[in-house]
């Protein structure tokens, strides 16, 4: 191994950190505020970029219909909710939600695709129409439990992967779509050649980062999130919704993974089962980072990331099983530092 | 009067007598196919040659019974089960997948049905009387890929391969046939189906300066390292398995994999072949035959599922009327046929079986193609 060889693996190993922290940002951010441990979160990554892919060959892609699909099943589950409580309030909002926005987003998807829109337009299309798949899960699984335990959580969102990820091979079939490169340019930085599109996934996670942290120190929804995951019983006595935090928390993963589904399209061949392993290389980093801090999880991604990029090189045949081995001295490391708190019983 | 009663009872006994004759005269034909899960892909072209055939077999009534087991073994196991104690069928043909194949093997041993399994296994001689498996063997087509680096004067070889069973497979192949040709494995990487990088790999590869590499991927994820070494600018000759060839492979790869070679079955090249080669009539006539109702024919896990038709067909054929379908001795004729299966020429292989041989092909199932302006082109 020369030096070369070297600067061009931590080029990789970055790249995909970044793709990985963004996924453990949004585990952590979903944990933490509703403490689901989000399997799905992959699907997210699949369903982004099959729909770019889809796009791109200027048909409508499956997700529109899912969209509208299940918007209308959420719909019913609010309607009938609202019926039994007998009250009026909040249908008006809903039926914007996950019936008016998703039919206009079949609308223009069946508009849009056939005529080839620039790439940024894609992106936007594309984003539009897997992020309102967030708050609908959101709304269809997790939000009846809301006050299960974490376990019950687990086992619900484990068969959310499942049912999603069927519906991805339903609605995108079982081949898998590569996009092609948005930039194809090589960029000299001192010693190297980084590809242009590297340098745009580590650019744009980075942006997506801060602008998330921004949001958490700035905003009142963002504080809002921030008190719900401290403490739910005391944020919904200050007034603040638990629901429509667990909605937004769920949006906003659903934001994370369709982007870093879209970034990550051009790299390698997607496939409707393909997100569950970028996800859970994410949630290596999010466990490092104690699935409580956020810059630790995300330094733990990029860890993540570089630690692939070497294993691959050394013993590509074990680089699965390195990686995932790093949770348990970083398991073993982190119960010995922490000090024992009691499990919660109020819940 | 009484007579006469007596009269039309014998005779509707007799009519119900010939109707349940007839019924039972027809054949059962058990499938298991992986049409949802990871293997749906391979499942769905699988089944479809079943679906799509008239329910006849040799002249005999027969009926296709279709399971779907969701590419997980067990339910594989469970299926054939079904099949052989509710259905009571003839013989089984599948499951798509190997290690289902692998599963399902010691249900055909114990049930005493034959079974033709259409994925790649090396059948054991414990259960060589009831397990067939008609894809060509990995060191068959492997063989092709080493005979022509021979011929090209290539002395070292790197592989990267999937790191799973089938990279496994390919590899041991490789080691078994490079050796004697005197090709040197240089370096040997793995890499998984949904990896958003392999360069590591391909820079420890190209460091290694081999003469020509081999990938044992298949379907699309073989091109991601493909397209990875192009990218790092690696001028020798790739190969692939007999695992990429369609039309996927090309649409995903792109410009990047023109010039790839790999082996196949002749059925994928049909058109190309000599008019001397008899599976070229086969072939034609089976795409003519389905291709209707089941445009997307052309591919080789259709070709299997045909070849195991017709397989059986010989066989039903041979049996005729020496035992009645639905029987054990019916069962036990059906797999006895099939072992003396000679020279049936089929759109993969012409097989020839034997007590030894369960998977009865030869050379003359594979021809070498490559990539040449975005499609598949015999290598004469």
């Amino acid at each position: 191994m020369n030096f070369d060889i070297a600067l061009l693996l931590i080029q990789d190993g970055l790249t995909n950190g970044a793709i990985y922290a963004l996924l453990a940002l949004a585990i952590l951010l979903v944990f933490a505020v509703s403490r689901v441990l989000y399997v799905p979160q992959g699907e997210f990554v699949a369903f982004g970029a099959l729909t770019l892919a889809t796009l791109q060959q200027a048909k409508v892609p499956g997700t529109a219909y899912l969209v509208a699909g299940i918007g209308a099943v959420a719909m019913v589950v609010e309607l009938v909710a609202a019926l039994r409580e007998r009250r009026r309030q909040g249908l008006a909002s809903s039926a914007l939600l996950y019936v008016v926005i998703p039919t206009a987003l079949l609308g223009l998807a069946v508009w849009l695709a056939p005529q080839k829109p620039p790439l940024l337009v894609q992106v936007l299309l594309t984003l539009a129409l897997v992020v309102p798949l967030g708050p609908m899960t959101y709304r269809l699984a997790v939000q009846p439990i809301a006050n299960a335990s974490v376990l019950v959580l687990l086992f619900v969102a484990v068969a959310v992967h499942y049912a999603l990820m069927g519906l991805g091979l339903v609605f995108f079939g079982a081949e898998g779509w590569r996009t092609p490169s948005f930039v194809s340019a090589q960029v000299a930085l001192g010693p190297m050649t980084a590809s242009a599109q590297s340098l745009l996934v580590i650019a744009a996670s980075a942006i997506l980062i801060v602008a998330l942290w921004q949001f958490f120190g700035r905003t009142l929804w963002g504080k809002a999130l921030r008190a719900t995951a401290m403490n739910r019983t005391g944020a919904r006595l200050v007034g603040i919704p638990t629901e429509a935090s667990g909605r937004l928390a769920f949006t906003l993963a659903a934001l994370f993974g369709a982007f870093s589904g879209v970034l990550i399209a051009p790299f390698t061949t997607i496939y409707y089962d393909s997100g569950f392993l970028v996800a859970l290389k994410g949630f290596v980093g999010a466990v490092i980072g104690g699935m409580t801090s956020y810059p630790l999880a995300a330094l733990g991604a990029v860890l993540v990331g570089l630690l692939e990029s070497f294993a691959s090189f050394y013993a590509s045949a074990f680089k699965e099983v390195i990686v995932f081995s790093l949770l348990i001295p970083v398991l073993l490391w982190r119960s010995l530092m922490s000090r024992h708190v009691e499990e919660e019983h109020d819940e | 009067m009484k007579h006469v009663t007596r009269l039309a009872a014998s005779a509707a006994l007799a009519a119900g007598l010939a109707l349940s004759a007839q019924a039972a005269a027809e054949v059962k034909i058990g499938v298991i196919a992986s049409t949802t899960g990871p293997g749906a892909s391979l499942g769905i072209p699988y089944r479809n040659v079943y679906t799509n055939l008239p329910p006849q077999i040799a002249g005999q009534p027969a009926k296709f019974v279709i399971l779907d087991d969701g590419s997980d073994p067990s339910t594989t196991v469970k299926n054939a089960r079904k099949l052989v104690d509710e259905e009571k069928v003839d013989i089984l043909l599948g499951p798509t997948f190997t290690p289902g194949c692998l599963a399902v093997s010691d249900v055909a041993v114990e049930a005493k049905i034959a079974m033709i399994c259409l994925a790649p296994v090396v059948v054991p001689p414990a259960k060589m009387p009831w397990v067939y498996s008609i894809p060509q063997s990995v060191p068959v087509m492997i063989a092709g890929v080493v005979e022509h680096m021979k011929a090209n004067g290539g002395k070292t070889i790197g592989y990267i391969g999937f790191a799973d069973g089938w990279g496994d497979l390919v590899l041991k192949a490789l080691e078994a046939t490079a050796g004697p040709a005197g090709i040197k494995i240089v370096a040997s990487e793995r890499y998984n189906r949904p990896d958003t990088s392999v360069n590591a790999q391909v820079l420890k590869l190209i460091a290694a300066k081999p003469d020509a590499i081999l990938v044992g991927g298949s379907g699309t994820p073989a091109t991601t390292p493909h397209i990875a070494l192009k990218e790092r600018g690696f001028a020798g000759t790739i190969y692939h398995t007999h695992g990429v060839i369609g039309a996927d492979f090309i649409r995903i790869g792109g410009k990047s994999v023109e010039g790839t070679i790999a082996p196949t079955g002749p059925l994928m090249v049909a058109e190309q072949l000599p008019d001397s080669n008899p599976i070229k009539k086969v072939a034609l006539d089976f795409f003519a035959k389905l291709s209707p109702a089941y445009p997307q024919v052309r591919n080789a896990f259709s070709g299997y599922s045909y070849d195991a038709f017709l397989l059986v067909q010989g066989a039903v054929t041979a049996v005729g009327t020496k035992a009645k379908p639905g029987t054990p001795a019916y069962r036990q004729a059906l797999r006895d046929a099939l072992e003396a299966t000679k020279e049936v020429v089929g759109t993969h292989a012409v097989y020839n079986m034997s007590a030894s041989d369960h998977n009865g092909v030869d050379q003359r199932a594979r021809v070498l193609v490559r990539v040449e302006g975005g499609q598949w082109k015999l290598l004469k």
